[in-house]
């Protein structure tokens, strides 16, 4: 029985940073790059299903979409307990937006045919909220969003799990399976890669594959695939703080008359 | 492929505000794009009709199904799908809900129309719609465009967009949809946990923590500056995620709305959406962050770029000093 888990390499800016010429995007060299957060719990959430049920061969398997920079992220998910990796990459991927990216996932899910894909349920970089619930759209399977519970033995026809709403508010719930769930942050403790682990996950199989490889036609992949196109990306010209300098002592006090401007 | 239909969300038998929003939102798009259409997917949804006949809905579409007493996923988007293939709207609008999240991307691929998320401005050029978003933790915003699409699917952002409060007198129309199966089964409702004397809706002055705090060895000494100065301790979810506050302390779209704060200093909080809809209607924000540019600094009145932790112990030195003075 096998588990899904798509992950993100997601950029963060730099303190300065500029936009690109086409002004569609930020310049890269003014990023940096990690393994989205709310992957770190998907990638937990799988493994603690592996380790809770060890008869029953559950394979994990990390899945990403990205040049070969995208390896670290994969590198990590196996570090912290993914069993193989895929990696998908060809240069007509290049402008893909999320739904664009999540026809890809979804024809790696056709092919493994696994029990559960578990997708973050957002980028930290983006905040789309769409790719994983695109999948599930994709490949028609159920799905719920949002998860902040889940209970799955391998081999049952249901989940149990719990979506968390706004205010908190929790709804519980019964999901047909085979499905597609997102993870919400605090599901679990996403455990620390050790040194032993790091290592032995540049040992586990990661495999390289194109788009066409999977059968995705042209029409599917990169810009025709996407439902959506950057026209324009900048900085917003908005209101800014008025800025207190000093000393840690001078900012304190001034922050301290605030205080008592404010509710006086 | 005309007019604008918004779904209309409702929860343990109350209309969501969100879906009163996009009603507003679509207001101002209407003379371009054409009638405005509220369906309510509902176990009974007579019941919501009245909330949602407000601003410039011209029609409520209703459509009866048992398993959609409360929201399932599949059963609405079969439901919308259908519906919007009958009443081709060009723009269908959700609010940016928990909700949507699990319903509007899968809708997107059924119709394969353009779609976008998190929207906080729409607007038409040329004839096409554009669609304005935050990207890179709303460090730039993002403008949207959707080439050869002939339908647009639009979230919204909580609080972009106004509510209208004027009543309206749409025409109601109800339709059957056949065939259409749950795949998920709603088994219980769980209300956060009681708030223990927590008031994070009625307090006035609230001095909330974030992930700057680094150490669940700081909170301590943050719950003490916070009774010192007379504000209520408050925090972002990555704190309530590691359970070193009580989730009844967390302010942000998932925990608690600030609803009645004057002053509301966030300390190691960068200022994700989720975090700033809890702080809508805080009047004065002030901001301490060691990131220059964190997103924070974009809706406080007041920033410092700093260590929490130096202008904490520098708040408590002075606190204390004045006591003394004053004793």
């Amino acid at each position: 029985m096998k588990i899904i888990v798509p992950v993100k390499r997601v950029a963060s800016l730099d303190d300065e940073f500029e936009m690109r010429e086409d002004g569609r995007d930020v310049e890269p060299d003014f990023c940096e790059f990690d393994l989205n957060e709310f992957d770190e719990y998907s990638i937990e959430a799988a493994v603690q299903i592996k380790e809770a049920n060890p008869d029953a061969g559950v394979e994990v398997i990390a899945l990403t979409i990205g040049p070969e920079d995208a390896d670290e992220v994969l590198r990590k998910a196996l570090a912290k307990g993914a069993d193989r990796a895929i990696r998908i990459w060809q240069d007509a991927l290049e402008g893909s937006d999320q739904i664009a990216i999540a026809r890809i996932i979804a024809k790696v899910v056709e092919r493994e045919q696994p029990s559960l894909v578990l997708c973050g349920a957002q980028s930290s970089d983006h905040a789309h909220a769409e790719t994983g619930m695109a999948v599930a759209g994709l490949v028609h399977w159920p799905h719920a969003a949002v998860i902040t519970h889940l209970d799955y033995r391998p081999g049952a026809q249901s989940a149990l799990v719990e979506r968390e709403l706004e205010g908190g508010l929790v709804e519980r719930l019964e999901l047909e399976t085979p499905a597609v769930v997102t993870i919400q942050l605090g599901i679990n403790k996403p455990r620390y890669a050790s040194l032993r682990s790091i290592k032995q996950a540049n040992a586990k199989p990661l495999d390289v594959l194109t788009a066409e490889e999977l059968g995705l036609s042209e029409a599917e992949i990169g810009v025709p695939g996407s439902l959506s196109r950057v026209r324009r990306m900048f900085p917003p010209d908005r209101r800014r703080s008025e800025m207190i300098e000093g000393t840690p002592a001078q900012q304190a006090a001034r922050l301290l008359e605030i205080i008592k401007e404010t509710l006086h | 492929m005309s007019g604008i239909l918004v779904l209309a969300e409702h929860r343990r038998g109350e209309a969501r505000p969100g879906s009163l929003e996009a009603i507003g939102a679509a207001e101002a798009l209407k003379a371009d794009l054409g009638p405005l259409a509220i369906l309510i997917i509902a176990a009974e949804p007579q019941k919501y009709v009245e909330p949602f006949a407000v601003g410039a809905v011209d029609e409520i579409i209703t459509v009866a199904n048992p398993a959609a007493k409360e929201f399932e996923p599949h059963v609405y988007e079969a439901v919308l799908s259908r519906v919007i293939e009958e009443r081709k709207p060009s723009l269908i609008l959700l609010p940016h809900s928990i909700d949507s999240w699990g319903l509007a991307p899968g809708l997107a691929i059924a119709l394969d129309a353009g779609f976008a998320t998190d929207v906080f401005g729409i607007r038409r050029e040329a004839g096409e719609i554009v669609a304005t978003r935050a990207g890179y933790q709303e460090k730039v915003w993002v403008e949207l465009d959707f080439p050869q699409k002939q339908q647009v699917i639009l979230t919204l952002r909580s609080g972009a967009f106004r509510a209208p409060t004027e009543l309206a007198s749409p025409k109601i129309t109800a339709l059957e949809v056949e065939g259409v199966k749950p795949r998920s089964s709603h088994l219980e409702w769980r209300d956060p946990p009681p708030s223990g004397g927590i008031d994070i809706p009625g307090s006035k002055f609230i001095l909330s923590i974030g992930r700057g705090i680094g150490d669940e060895a700081n909170i301590e000494q943050f719950a003490e500056l916070a009774e010192s100065l007379g504000a209520t301790l408050g925090c972002s979810r990555p704190i309530a995620d590691n359970g070193w506050l009580p989730k009844a302390r967390q302010v942000g779209q998932s925990g608690q709305l600030a609803a009645k704060c004057s002053l509301y200093i966030a300390m190691g909080i960068s200022g994700a959406v989720q975090h700033q809809w809890g702080m809508k209607h805080v009047e004065t924000i002030v901001a301490v962050n060691k990131d220059p540019e964190a997103s924070i600094f974009g809706i406080a009145a007041y920033g410092i770029v700093g260590d929490m932790l130096e202008i904490a112990d520098e708040l408590r030195k002075q606190v204390a000093a004045a006591h003394a003075e004053a004793g």
